[in-house]
């Protein structure tokens, strides 16, 4: 037989078969072991005695191996005995021996996977319920918290806010700008193109001032800003939870809704509206420049059709919901941000539920509105 | 113990900008000892840790592990030398998004070909000898106490059964019982395997129980001696680090023996 590094061996001693085990036992050898054991046919043959005078390196793997052999003979109801254990090995094998004898106990649960998946279907639909009721009481500790800061001004943290303020709306104009430009083209284009086949190419304009002033200004803003903003408050929020700063917070007295989550709501409330404005301008803009290079429309012309068009009512019904949608993306993200537990994959995982969570609800409310305008009549 | 030398840290020089953590460190450690590392805070523990096991690249000097030099190694003879040592880092190091039975199989997986059957075995085995209870194997890190986190990580440095074993602080965290096994448990494997144990620590119970030596780092350099030879070291920190109250207790513990 070629001897590799660890061997498997068998002989007849004196009428009883034994088991001979020689070179390096350890876990690099494992998978040539067991192989060798395979070739034994082990079921079908058993050994009453093993030898291991001749391994000259013992690791845990091998002294587990050992124990494996002996526990199948033991399960096929012949005891094997080991011989020849090297003092140096012994302290080895017994530790092993304790260890798995606690670990075999209480095999590691598998569960079934089809059962698996109904419980998760289960868990999912209570989670969710769950969390509607903690956003919903978010939504009133946040309430109770902002109405007294403005009963105390004084309480709101000026400098938080600032920096707030200019991370969610001053940084945020040059995309926001560019973007709205772009849908305006785009609107503009594609409206042009169906309403030329009714020779109706000037009420491209009343298209796009419309759509852009009640709806699309308002709602592209609000979702550029649940991903830029909500994301970041999730993740400083849910980083600062890592690090235990939010518990440090509430051990010195401080109310982390009124540190952390209002400023952010506050600033939201400011960056949304002023940002929605930005974008409705710019998105007329965008719209007026495919007009004019597109539709042999001159700048005048454009301008009159606009003045028609446009009322106080559409502009206000597209503002009117910026407060709400900057609310529920502040209240979003600060929720998610302080549910962050433990660790960094949990920062992660909650970010890009708060970003989904908030669009998804800024457009249901927007739906909610479109609903109650059209019952007003507006 | 054989004469083998299995880490040797040679004219050693670690700086960071203009700060020089250590200058001219010599250290050397034969096969199957255990060497405890102490230091005040901002020696450079961890450092020198970090740089035997080839995070930190020194800026002069060299270092050895299992008679492989770190600088002029493949990357292939560094993976082989990777399987051969396991790290047990200050907080576990688990990895968040695996179990801790798919954490202690990551090197398992990374080096060995074997079944799966075959993993899940070995790895509750691991877990059954740091002792960690069974239903610990499939939760996950952010889910474990700080002292069962160690405990994963220890089972994660066991996995394929190294030869060298670092232990950046293993018992700080845990409670004296815990802390108390852990060495044990460190001592059992010690003596059975044949380990070598690079041990960064403050536990002066742990030294006076398991360490064979202690290198104490000072002034940039480090001080080897047995622990009975260090209370007799005249350097102001080591003094009051060896003969402090909290010393004391541990201290004359060992002396009796």
């Amino acid at each position: 037989m070629s001897k590799s590094a660890a061997w498997l061996d068998y002989q007849v001693q004196a009428g009883t078969p034994v088991l001979r085990a020689g070179g390096e036992w350890n876990v690099r050898q494992l998978a040539d072991l067991a192989d060798q054991l395979e070739k034994f046919e082990f079921g079908k043959y058993t050994y009453p005695v093993i030898d291991l005078s001749e391994i000259t390196e013992l690791d845990t793997s091998g002294a587990w191996f050992l124990k494996n052999i002996v526990d199948k003979s033991h399960r096929a109801g012949v005891e094997t005995k080991m011989v020849g254990i090297s003092a140096k090995h012994e302290p080895l094998i017994t530790l092993v021996q304790q260890a798995a004898s606690s670990s075999v106990k209480k095999e590691i649960p598998q569960r079934r996977m089809w059962l698996v998946n109904v419980e998760n279907i289960g868990q999912a639909a209570f989670e969710v319920a769950r969390q509607c009721k903690a956003l919903i009481n978010f939504f009133g500790i946040t309430v109770i918290a902002l109405g007294r800061s403005l009963r105390h001004p004084r309480r709101i943290r000026l400098n938080s806010l600032v920096h707030q303020v200019e991370q969610t709306a001053l940084d945020a104009v040059p995309i926001v700008c560019l973007l709205s430009f772009l849908i305006g083209v785009v609107l503009a284009f594609q409206g042009a193109d169906q309403l030329r086949r009714f020779g109706a190419e000037i009420f491209t304009v009343n298209l796009l001032t419309l759509s852009v002033l009640r709806e699309i200004g308002v709602l592209m803003t609000a979702i550029m800003l649940a991903g830029r903003s909500g994301s970041a408050f999730t993740a400083q929020i849910g980083t600062m939870q890592v690090n235990e700063e939010v518990d440090a917070l509430r051990t010195l007295g401080l109310d982390p809704v009124e540190v952390l989550v209002i400023p952010r709501i506050l600033a939201l409330l400011i960056s949304l509206p002023i940002l929605t404005f930005l974008s409705d301008v710019m998105g007329i803009l965008g719209g007026a420049l495919m007009a004019v290079a597109v539709l042999d429309l001159t700048l005048s012309q454009f301008l009159r059709q606009l003045e028609e068009a446009i009322t106080l009512t559409h502009f206000l019904v597209g503002m009117v919901k910026a407060p709400f949608f900057a609310y529920i993306i502040g209240i979003v993200g600060c929720y998610e941000g302080l549910r962050v537990s433990g660790s960094a994959e949990s920062v992660g995982r909650m970010t890009t539920k708060s970003v989904v969570e908030s669009i998804f609800l800024v457009i249901i409310a927007d739906a909610l509105f479109s609903i109650l305008f059209s019952v007003l009549k507006i | 113990m054989s004469g083998e030398v299995v880490i040797r840290v040679q004219g050693l020089k670690t700086q960071f900008g203009s700060q020089v953590i250590h200058d001219g460190l010599h250290i050397e450690v034969p096969k199957g000892e255990v060497l405890g590392v102490v230091g005040g805070s901002g020696t450079g523990k961890s450092v020198l840790l970090r740089t035997i096991i080839g995070l930190i690249t020194p800026r002069r000097g060299s270092v050895e592990v299992l008679g492989l030099d770190w600088r002029g190694a493949s990357s292939l003879a560094r993976r082989k030398l990777q399987s051969r040592y396991g790290v047990l880092f200050q907080d576990g190091a688990l990895f968040s998004s695996l179990t801790v039975l798919e954490n202690i199989q990551v090197p398992m997986r990374e080096h060995l070909d074997l079944s799966k059957a075959f993993l899940d075995e070995l790895a509750a085995l691991k877990i059954a000898m740091v002792g960690l209870p069974t239903e610990a194997a499939n939760k996950y890190p952010s889910e474990l106490s700080g002292g069962m986190r160690k405990r994963a990580g220890l089972a994660r440095a066991l996995a394929l059964d190294p030869e060298i074993l670092f232990l950046d602080e293993p018992t700080a965290g845990l409670d004296p019982i815990g802390a108390a096994a852990f060495d044990s448990l460190i001592s059992d494997l010690q003596k059975s395997l044949g380990l070598t144990v690079f041990m960064v620590t403050h536990d002066l119970d742990s030294l006076a129980a398991i360490c064979d030596r202690i290198a104490v780092l000072v002034e940039r350099k480090v001080r080897l001696g047995t622990m009975a030879e260090h209370m007799e070291d005249d350097h102001p920190w080591i003094h009051d680090y060896f003969h402090g109250p909290r010393a004391r207790a541990a201290g004359m513990k060992f002396g009796d023996e």
